[in-house]
């Protein structure tokens, strides 16, 4: 057992103007995470704190925030691995709600744009049978498809930070994602989201998105090939006119 | 619909010119400083090298790359340090390539 000192970053729109933190004095198990110890303030000291969380078991993304300034699932930031006080905020980048909850809002239309489902080559009827891929074939996109969407690479992006045009790590990783399925054939109704300023190329590579997923997704690699990608066919476009999909 | 974006056009010698400065620079450091391979990089067979026009435009190619990608790179590096004077970023290391991409012209065609 370990007394913690957790302070939580409070704010209400309603009645405040703005932000502050109020500290809770919390005894740990030394097994708990970070969401732990905000649910024991939730059920036994403040039930006003405002938080998201479901599954408890890094599957869900709902309970991403700021951990002494970096930003983590809280239900994967054990408290053990956090010597002296722990300072939780909502995530960076994101307008709050409320306490430590982020608006989503412009995460989600950059997913919706995104297109994140298969968009067959051609229709098949079942009769048809399904659609295979050799493991080959899966492996070209496999870790991009484990993202949870917790939007720890939004708050971690220094570049989404500074111009929240730019689509971002996530958008862009998943939408590299489904360009490389074999089985798809939607990446030109992606491009107009992937290729413009906004979308790969305001990358600058620092590498953030891929130190924050806490699913091992590699964001960067992603955009990386994509700027690749999306050169190769930017030239194609123009000495094969007649290969535009 | 949002146009694709120009990007390729100076990204592709961009990401070019980091291939060779993380893996063909240093080797050739290595080689020229005599640390690989000693007595192999001779002042002669250095001169003989840049003495015919396939070997200008080696090093050409090998010394521009980089120096562009560096330049580019250090701008990027000082947006994400928080110095959004980007006009000034922009002018300073672009300038320094251009002062370099002059000078090797002249000394190589001096060779």
């Amino acid at each position: 057992m370990r007394q913690i000192e957790l302070e939580i970053l409070r704010y209400d729109p309603e009645t405040d103007s703005e932000p502050h933190f109020e500290t809770y004095q919390v005894p740990c198990d030394e097994n708990w995470v970070v969401l732990d110890a905000i649910n024991h303030v939730k059920d036994h000291i403040d039930r006003s704190v405002t938080y998201r969380w479901s599954c408890h078991m890094a599957v869900c993304g709902s309970c991403g925030m700021m951990v002494n300034g970096e930003p983590m699932l809280s239900c994967k930031a054990f408290i053990r691995d956090y010597p002296g006080k722990i300072r939780v905020e909502p995530l960076a980048n994101f307008p709050i709600e409320k306490d430590l909850v982020v608006v989503m809002d412009d995460f989600m239309e950059k997913l919706k744009a995104s297109k994140p489902y298969i968009i067959p080559k051609e229709p098949k009827s079942v009769d048809e049978g399904a659609y295979t891929q050799t493991p080959l074939q899966l492996e070209a996109f496999r870790q991009y498809a484990m993202c949870i969407n917790c939007m720890l690479c939004y708050a971690a992006c220094p570049q989404y930070a500074l111009n929240d045009e730019f689509v971002g790590p996530a958008a862009l990783a998943l939408t590299y994602r489904y360009n490389m399925d074999s089985r798809d054939g939607g990446k030109a109704q992606r491009a107009a989201m992937f290729a413009k300023s906004e979308g790969v190329w305001e990358c600058s590579f620092v590498g953030a998105c891929s130190e924050a997923c806490p699913k091992h997704v590699d964001p960067a690699q992603a955009i990386q090939l994509g700027k690749m990608d999306s050169a190769i066919d930017y030239f194609k476009s123009f000495l094969m006119p007649w290969s535009r999909s | 619909m949002a146009a694709p974006s120009h990007k390729p056009l100076v990204w592709l010698p961009f990401a070019a010119g980091g291939m060779l400065a993380a893996f063909v620079l240093p080797v050739l450091i290595l080689l020229t400083t005599g640390f690989l391979f000693p007595g192999a990089v001779t002042y002669d067979r250095a001169h003989a090298f840049a003495d015919n026009w396939l070997g200008k435009a080696v090093l050409l190619v090998l010394i521009l790359l980089p120096m562009w990608h560096a330049a580019h790179r250090l701008r990027i590096t000082a947006h994400d340090f928080g110095i959004h004077n980007d006009t000034a970023v922009r002018w300073a290391c672009y300038m320094l390539a251009g002062i370099g991409t002059i000078l090797t012209v002249v000394f190589l065609l001096a060779i």
